[in-house]
């Protein structure tokens, strides 16, 4: 109880930060019609404070498991993940997770969705400003009484993200949030990706399908294997940001990381 | 000029004409008034067909509406007709539309209040019925306890109709008022139960890992997410509860009332006043109508973000 109030009055103060995850020998599996399905194999996995990891991995293995237990929505079967070496137990809004699809809630708007997390915690009242701001800084502030069936998928994630920013969070949890947006829109949004995490700072997780998607964002790229899933290899991404895709260097990195999931190029 | 407008007027003078020209072979009162309001009505479309009003909300309704206009003159037309004047269908178990006007101008009086009564009685067991059936209903949709407890009961109870409570309502009530409230309000609830109870268990579990990833309470979860998210499926269940408890109003209130509609009916059905029955029945089906277009406004308004959803 105390760590909780501890963590929300964290995610309350307006300030940046960040989280070191350290993944300590997670197994996982699902209880599935009376039989285990093993998902997740021994994952050992430190991400430092501030890092950008992406999480490559062929389909269904896995990965947005190990994101949920990241962001403590479910328990790991075997081993433990610690935030800032404090056991992940519970969900918790200095950790939020984004998913493919905005999943915002239809039937209010984007200021109200976006005010979610203050709303639920009680403090909307005081800190109505923090919306405004989070708006601001994703583009929305025009469109914060619309509803969310009158955005286009590019402004409904987001408003997703609006609605993550808001909790300041030290850690962020992306499972394939710009896999269903047109390819334009995509490139657009990383590089948003990009600047927001260069300038608040917090730890970034993502788990994509997207290669090219992984390096040009990511300081690391872990590979998964099939399920269950265990780290197959690791890279890591030594380039400033902004990266150009076209560099030589990210486009080989990309040729060697398609070698390792069974794709000659 | 509206041209639905000049046929409209013409099917309601043929009723004018037929009314006051043929001989009644069964006379029934009022039928002078009847010339007079539906020789009125035939007057307006005539005016109304050469003003012939610009486009806007009223040309609009007028158009499309017109058809409706046509078909209501030739049907008074051939009711008059067939009953009255030729006697095909005969008294006591039909009646001619003067005989309908004749019952609410010789009995408003009483008519009167017994919509105050019918209306009291179905306020409260409507209210009633749909608040506790929401709350059951939200509880059976959130709580696996409550619904493993409740979901069996609820599906034995839910097929039985509200009527054949009568005898047990007797013994539990301490008038037949309360009796009667009860059965109005039990055919209202469980429509509502059920559709609230399975439009919380159907939300998007996606919305509350949201919610718990925010911080959000359990409170915040029901309140906030799931009574939201389950409303389209509520407002079917109160669509559904309005019109099953109007059709037990008529049998709540054999219950030993003194007034009501639905005592009016059966009363009246006793004496062979048929014509009083149909009168009756119209003046139901207009409130029940009214009621169902009030709920889709409320609908409409809660329900706004739905559009272009799905």
């Amino acid at each position: 109880m105390v760590a909780r109030g501890a963590a929300l009055q964290a995610a309350d103060r307006h300030q940046a930060q960040s989280v070191t995850v350290d993944i300590r020998g997670v197994s996982h599996s699902f209880a599935l019609r009376g039989s285990e399905l093993p998902v997740l194999d021994s994952i050992n996995l430190r991400v430092v404070a501030g890092e950008f990891v992406a999480f490559l991995g062929p389909s269904g293995c896995g990965k947005s498991t190990l994101l949920r237990l990241v962001s403590g929505l479910e328990q790991p079967t075997q081993g433990a993940i610690t935030a800032d070496d404090e056991v992940i137990d519970r969900p918790d809004p200095s950790r939020i997770l984004m998913f493919q699809d905005p999943t915002l809630f239809p039937w209010t708007t984007v200021w109200r969705n976006a005010a979610t997390g203050l709303a639920a915690r009680g403090v909307l009242d005081r800190q109505r400003s923090r919306v405004d701001d989070a708006l601001k800084l994703v583009g929305l502030t025009a469109f914060a009484e619309a509803y969310p069936h009158q955005l286009s998928g590019g402004m409904a994630q987001r408003a997703a993200l609006a609605r993550a920013l808001v909790n300041d969070p030290a850690l962020l949890l992306l499972d394939e949030p710009l896999a269903k947006l047109d390819s334009l829109t995509r490139l657009a949004l990383q590089g948003e990706l990009v600047s927001l995490w260069r300038e608040k700072g917090f730890t970034t997780i993502l788990v994509t399908h997207d290669v090219e998607e992984a390096v040009v964002l990511a300081s690391r790229v872990i590979v998964l294997s099939e399920r269950p899933a265990h780290i197959k290899t690791e890279f890591a991404v030594d380039l400033p940001y902004p990266r150009h895709r076209d560099n030589p260097e990210l486009v080989g990195l990309r040729r060697q990381i398609l070698g390792t999931l069974g794709l000659e190029t | 000029m509206w041209r639905s407008g000049l046929y409209a007027a013409a099917s309601w003078a043929a009723a004018v004409i037929v009314t006051k020209a043929l001989p009644d072979v069964i006379p029934f009162g009022s039928s002078d008034l009847f010339a007079v309001l539906v020789g009125a009505g035939a007057a307006a479309f005539a005016v109304l067909a050469f003003l012939s009003p610009r486009a806007g909300r009223l040309r609009e309704t007028l158009d499309y509406y017109g058809p409706w206009f046509i078909a209501i003159g030739v049907w008074l037309t051939l009711w008059e007709f067939s009953t009255a004047k030729t006697g095909w269908l005969p008294k006591p178990f039909f009646s001619a539309p003067p005989g309908l006007l004749h019952v609410y101008v010789t009995d408003w009086q009483r008519l009167l209040i017994c919509i105050g009564y019918s209306l009291r009685l179905w306020g409260l067991g409507f209210s009633l019925g749909a608040t506790i059936g929401y709350v059951l209903g939200v509880a059976l949709g959130w709580s696996k306890s409550f619904s493993y407890w409740g979901m069996p009961i609820l599906k034995l109870i839910g097929p039985v109709p509200a009527t054949a409570w009568i005898p047990v309502t007797f013994y539990f009530f301490p008038t037949t008022f309360d009796a009667s409230v009860f059965i109005v309000a039990l055919a209202s609830g469980i429509p509502v139960m059920i559709l609230t109870s399975s439009g919380v268990a159907s939300v998007n579990r996606a919305y509350y890992d949201v919610g718990r990833n925010l911080g959000a309470r359990p409170w915040y979860l029901i309140s906030r997410i799931a009574i939201q998210a389950a409303l389209p499926h509520t407002f079917v269940g109160l669509f559904m509860g309005l019109y099953y408890s109007f059709a037990v109003l008529v049998v709540a209130e054999i219950l030993g009332a003194k007034y009501g509609l639905g005592w009016y009916i059966q009363f009246e059905t006793n004496y062979s006043g048929y014509a009083n029955v149909y009168a009756t029945l119209i003046i139901m089906s207009l409130i029940c109508a009214g009621l169902v277009k009030l709920l889709f406004v409320a609908r409409d308004r809660l329900l706004s973000w739905q559009e272009g959803f799905i």
